[in-house]
């Protein structure tokens, strides 16, 4: 075709391919690699083909972390998104306050993971630690190396912590880029303000908070540094997320082959619920005929 | 139905205006009639929107009140007053069917669905809506966009006056036309006070029984198309209306005669004796149409030299400079040329003079 006479647009590109090649396609082509080779050292590997697999899909551990898993990633969508949003409703539109919500906002964000696990095992401390001493005091019993549901329930304090702050600022771009045009028209028209929420925010908002949940799906699926520091998986299992499950077969057991396979599937899982919710909110509300 | 009042209204954007430059809006006193088409034109920044705002509550103005049919509205909140208003750029609900986008503002004030259904096609036919009801409102082009804007004002019974801010930005050519015959349809059928805002001298021109020309936050003229081009009140009127706008001269006044840069211009006597009371700055205007340009030295016309010659088509638009000054005259096809030099009459009835930038006569 003649349309190849311009090939050397491919050097432009070229960088990218390669970025991408050596970032994600490589390291993603050796854990299959892993997954269907069973590798004992240079040059000394058997085939084993779909045996990881099936050996990985039979883990009833790896059953439990799993539904830990979407429990936890449920949570947090639940929670981060719609106080996110009020959070970013509640924010004043203008003025000195605006920047000084910002930063404080900002500043969770900006805090290296697994620091944020170490504050929250201090502020949990049931004897030094601000929150624990002071939930012990006023009589609850609260201690989240010892009790399953405070160890959940500190983990999701942090996280709901941690990243809300990511959904509010993203909602409030999204508010800030509504034209003032929409709020005069809809006063105009009698609309209440949960009709202006219903009808022009939450539309208007779609873009902005499709990222928002991919992102808070995808990153709370990923969790490993916060609760591996904070609980390190336990009381017992009971915060061992998938990530955290994997590192234990990985390095802890040393069992690459399953721990590929494993990966394979976690990252099909992410995968097909991003497409999901990707197809969902950008076709929310916008059925009917046209 | 309503006659719209504005009682010494002024407004700033500040919360302690200082000087008269601080206000937006200064001093404007005027009574819209029931009924009446009105534009007001005027330049980005001149206090149109603000004015608007005022009059549909979106804005509570700093001084003055708003009165309409004699009652106060002046703190009344927008969804309680009778005014519709249609903004820059259409604004629609995106989720909603055409036909809900139409019965919002009724739904929103309880009407009875049997009456919204009623009111929503009859708005639908007026605005020729009726094929899309069912459709998606955000799917549809600019214009229908600006029509639905449109239709959720005529919708509400009560509605007495609609407000149009410049609501024919964002619509093709073509379709403009088609809106604005639609618009002037609409106030012959239901007989509502429009008030309708731009910066386009042809479209309030062509949508006006009245024009209103705002200037700095000031009213500084208000009349008819013909008025404003033939005795414009304020030196900015004369350069804003028509094309290109009025030629402007410094001058000082020798009995009857004109002095612009040593060349004399003849006055009609009234208006000389009314420039020799006036104090201030004294400017002689005169339209570009009513320059007579001869291309011979001709009895009392004044000697320029020929700068551009533009030809427009139907007519030719000649920048002149004469006495130190830049002039543009526009010459009818018919009317012969001149190459270098010419020579330019000022008929003394179309001479206008102005003090201080405000018409003397």
């Amino acid at each position: 075709m003649e349309k190849w006479a311009s090939n050397k647009a491919w050097f432009l590109v070229l960088p990218v391919f390669v970025i991408v090649a050596f970032s994600a396609i490589l390291p993603l082509m050796t854990v299959v690699n892993y997954s269907v080779q069973d590798i004992f050292g240079p040059g000394q590997s058997v085939f084993v083909g779909t045996e990881f697999f099936k050996q990985v899909l039979a883990d009833s551990r790896l059953h439990e972390a799993l539904l830990r898993q979407f429990l936890f990633s449920a949570l947090v969508l639940l929670i981060e998104i719609p106080l996110g949003v009020l959070i970013a409703l509640a924010m004043p539109r203008k003025g000195v306050w605006v920047s000084a919500c910002l930063v404080t906002l900002a500043l969770p964000l900006l805090i290296p993971w697994n620091v944020i696990g170490t504050i929250w095992i201090i502020f949990t401390r049931p004897d030094i630690g601000l929150l624990g001493s002071t939930i012990n005091h006023l009589g609850l019993a609260f201690d989240h190396t010892a009790s399953p549901m405070d160890a959940w329930v500190t983990v999701m304090l942090m996280e709901v912590w941690h990243w809300t702050p990511l959904v509010v600022l993203l909602a409030y771009a999204g508010l800030r880029s509504i034209p003032e045009a929409y709020y005069q028209a809809a006063k105009i028209d009698g609309a209440s303000s949960w009709a202006i929420f219903r009808y022009i925010q939450l539309p208007k908002m779609r873009g902005v908070l499709t990222i928002a949940v991919l992102l808070r799906f995808m990153d709370s699926f990923l969790i490993y540094a916060e609760p591996f520091v904070l609980t390190g998986g336990g009381p017992g299992n009971a915060t061992t997320f998938l990530s955290i499950y994997l590192v234990k077969i990985a390095l802890g057991q040393f069992d690459l082959g399953p721990a590929a396979a494993f990966s394979i599937i976690y990252f099909l899982i992410i995968l097909l619920f991003s497409f999901i919710f990707y197809q969902a909110l950008q076709n929310v509300g916008k059925g009917g005929r046209s | 139905m309503a006659r719209i009042e504005l009682n010494n209204i002024a407004h700033s954007y500040l919360h302690n205006p200082k000087s008269e430059a601080d206000y937006a809006l200064k001093r404007i006193h005027y009574e819209w009639e029931d009924g009446g088409a009105y534009a007001l034109l005027g330049p980005s920044g001149c206090g149109k929107t603000t004015l608007l705002n005022i009059i549909s509550g979106l804005l509570i103005p700093s001084e003055g009140k708003v009165l309409f049919d004699g009652r106060e509205m002046t703190q009344l909140p927008p969804e309680k007053r009778n005014i519709a208003q249609v903004f820059q750029f259409p604004v629609l609900y995106d989720t909603m069917s055409v036909f809900d986008n139409l019965a919002f503002p009724l739904r929103n004030r309880r009407v009875p669905a049997k009456e919204v259904t009623r009111r929503v096609q009859e708005v639908a036919e007026i605005l020729e809506l009726t094929p899309f009801l069912k459709y998606k409102a955000a799917g549809m082009t600019a214009d229908a966009k600006q029509k639905i804007s449109l239709g959720r004002g005529l919708v509400r019974s009560d509605v007495a006056a609609i407000l149009f801010d410049e609501p024919l930005t964002v619509i093709d050519p073509h379709l403009k036309w088609l809106l604005r015959r639609k618009l002037k349809e609409i106030h012959d059928q239901l007989k509502l006070t429009l008030i309708y805002v731009t910066h386009d001298q042809v479209e309030a021109m062509t949508f006006a029984e009245k024009v209103m020309v705002m200037y700095e936050g000031e009213l500084v003229q208000i009349g008819t198309p013909q008025e404003l081009f033939e005795t414009p009140q304020h030196k900015f009127v004369g350069y804003f209306i028509g094309s290109p706008g009025m030629n402007f001269l410094n001058c000082t006044l020798d009995g009857n005669v004109a002095r612009v840069d040593g060349a004399g211009i003849r006055l009609a006597d009234e208006t000389a004796a009314l420039g020799a009371k006036a104090k201030g700055k004294l400017e002689l205007g005169i339209r570009p149409m009513y320059l007579e340009v001869q291309t011979r030295k001709t009895e009392g016309a004044v000697p320029a030299q020929v700068r551009l010659v533009e030809d427009q088509g139907a007519y030719k638009i000649i920048t002149l400079e004469m006495a130190g000054a830049i002039l543009r005259a526009k010459l009818g096809e018919d009317k012969p040329v001149p190459e270098k030099e010419a020579w330019l009459g000022f008929p003394r009835e179309k001479i206008r003079l102005f003090a201080d930038e405000r018409l003397i006569r």
